[in-house]
């Protein structure tokens, strides 16, 4: 598909009090930072859903990424904990060096199993296994990055009927794995960085329907 | 989705399975942990189904070793996390040296890198001579690696650093010999450690132990099992006792929460508090 304009998305199925969109899984990696605050600082408070979040880092490094995007963020942002439940306005960031992954009873668990994509966290292994505990309810986003993990899981998440939505690697400061995910799935939206929180929060409102 | 709960229902059946014929539980694990693994093991050996594989799993006890392996997670490293060694060294070992004879447990020990790190610091520190160290896992095969104390050349660089950002004290090499693509650990680093069959799932009380070392083990169990094995430690160490648990393994879930002092919270360091009566101890 060519990038930038946005395909047909699904069909807003929702009927009165169940929503469409039950969590919401984004992975980066090299420029990731910068690519998260502008997104989660531009969702507001009561955002309704759940974001759980990889970003690739250092094994060592210390565990300020969610502090840090905390403080620039009306969402209350947290690393994320084994066998918690996600809330809706909170954002849950994978631990260094271990992989978050949902379970079916859609609480989060933490792993120290081998790297995946030569990664731990892995942007995959969070997209696959949240995409089995959210089926069509997720919407999972694939943001900039210079390696291609996140393909994979994004494929599934479409398998299972989920939204996939790809930063416009134009707009990435590495364009490898959003243009990666472009190419293996045939994805919902590609769009510049900024207008990623919009068109999320018009998904969750029933638009671009 | 149908296939899924098919799916999920092969794997309960696989784990009961495995349970019936050769006694391991996996039936309260993560889940969605195991499936990644069996979904791996379903993959390489091109099983079309996770119940064609149950059937093998019965049939044939080799292959059952094989996915033994990849349901246990062995991934380990010589002071891994070198802040953990590091607050080991600052804030236990004053209390380890006080007792005239130490029992330290490594639950789960896998391959052994663990255990080799602490019998380096419990030396540096001057007292390994009166510690015993027991390490356990209930995966043979690791537990051989384990007490053979031979790794892959390639990761001396990694486990170097790692030793050093420990606060180690000599050079890492004065701990090995090299030949060819592998090290030997030196004999001296296994004189003090009993390697021992033990499954936490299954298996019983460790007794009377001063330091219980098990990072990010129980973070694959479901939370009842994590309680089990809770309890299973808190008897299984002194009173004052440490317990040393993964930095995401928090504990907060157990009953025991009260009867263990947090002393270090970014490593999750516990220590087992005395009993009530005996005050000059809790001061």
């Amino acid at each position: 598909m060519s990038d930038s304009v946005p395909s047909a998305g699904p069909l807003p199925r929702h009927g009165a009090g169940t929503m469409r969109y039950e969590a919401m899984v984004m992975g980066a990696s090299a420029g990731g930072l910068e690519a998260l605050q502008t997104i989660l600082s531009a969702l507001p408070a009561h955002f309704a859903i759940p974001v759980l979040i990889v970003q690739h880092l250092s094994p060592q490094s210390e565990n300020l990424l969610a502090e840090v995007l905390n403080r620039q963020c009306r969402i209350v942002v947290q690393e994320a904990e084994e066998k918690e439940t996600p809330r809706a306005g909170m954002a849950y960031i994978a631990p260094p060096d271990y992989h978050l992954m949902v379970e079916a009873d859609r609480t989060l668990s933490l792993s120290r199993e081998e790297r995946v994509n030569f990664s731990r966290p892995s942007i995959d292994v969070l997209f696959e296994t949240a995409a089995e505990a959210y089926g069509d309810k997720l919407i999972g986003v694939v943001l900039t990055g210079a390696n291609a993990d996140g393909s994979q899981g994004l494929r599934v998440i479409k398998k299972f009927g989920g939204t996939c939505v790809v930063q416009d690697p134009r707009t990435a400061v590495a364009a490898r794995m959003p243009q990666a995910a472009i190419e293996s799935t045939r994805v919902d939206y590609v769009v510049p960085l900024v207008e990623i929180a919009p068109l999320i929060v018009g998904l969750l409102e029933g638009k671009h329907g | 989705m149908d296939d899924l709960e098919n799916q999920n229902l092969e794997i309960k059946l696989l784990l009961e399975a495995i349970f019936q014929k050769y006694g391991y539980d996996f039936r309260n694990y993560s889940m969605a942990h195991l499936k990644r693994r069996i979904s791996r093991r379903q993959l390489l050996d091109g099983f079309a189904s996770i119940s064609e594989m149950t059937n093998r799993v019965i049939c044939d006890a080799d292959f059952f070793d094989r996915l033994l392996l990849d349901l246990s997670i062995n991934v380990t490293e010589m002071f891994r996390d070198p802040t953990f060694f590091k607050a080991i060294r600052h804030q236990v070992v004053t209390f380890l040296k006080t007792y005239p004879f130490i029992k330290v447990w490594v639950a789960g020990c896998a391959s052994g890198e663990e255990v080799y790190s602490l019998a380096i610091l419990l030396q540096e520190e001057g007292i390994y001579d009166r510690a015993q160290i027991y390490a356990t896992d209930f995966n043979q095969v690791v537990l051989e690696k384990a007490r053979k104390g031979i790794y892959a050349i390639d990761r001396i660089k990694a486990y170097t650093e790692n030793y050093q950002k420990s606060g180690g004290q000599r050079s890492f090499a004065d701990y090995y010999s090299a030949r060819y693509d592998a090290v030997l650990m030196a004999a001296a680093l296994r004189e003090r450690v009993v390697f021992a069959d033990h499954n936490l799932v299954t298996d019983g009380v460790f007794g009377q132990m001063h330091m219980i070392v098990c990072r990010n083990v129980i973070i694959y169990f479901d939370r009842q099992l994590q309680k089990k094995v809770v309890c299973l430690f808190m008897e299984s160490l002194i009173d004052g006792g440490f317990l040393c648990m993964g930095q995401k393994e928090s504990l907060s879930f157990s009953e025991y929460f009260d009867q263990l002092v947090l002393i270090n919270e970014k490593e999750k360091i516990f220590q087992k508090r005395y009993p009530p009566g005996d005050r000059s101890q809790n001061e």
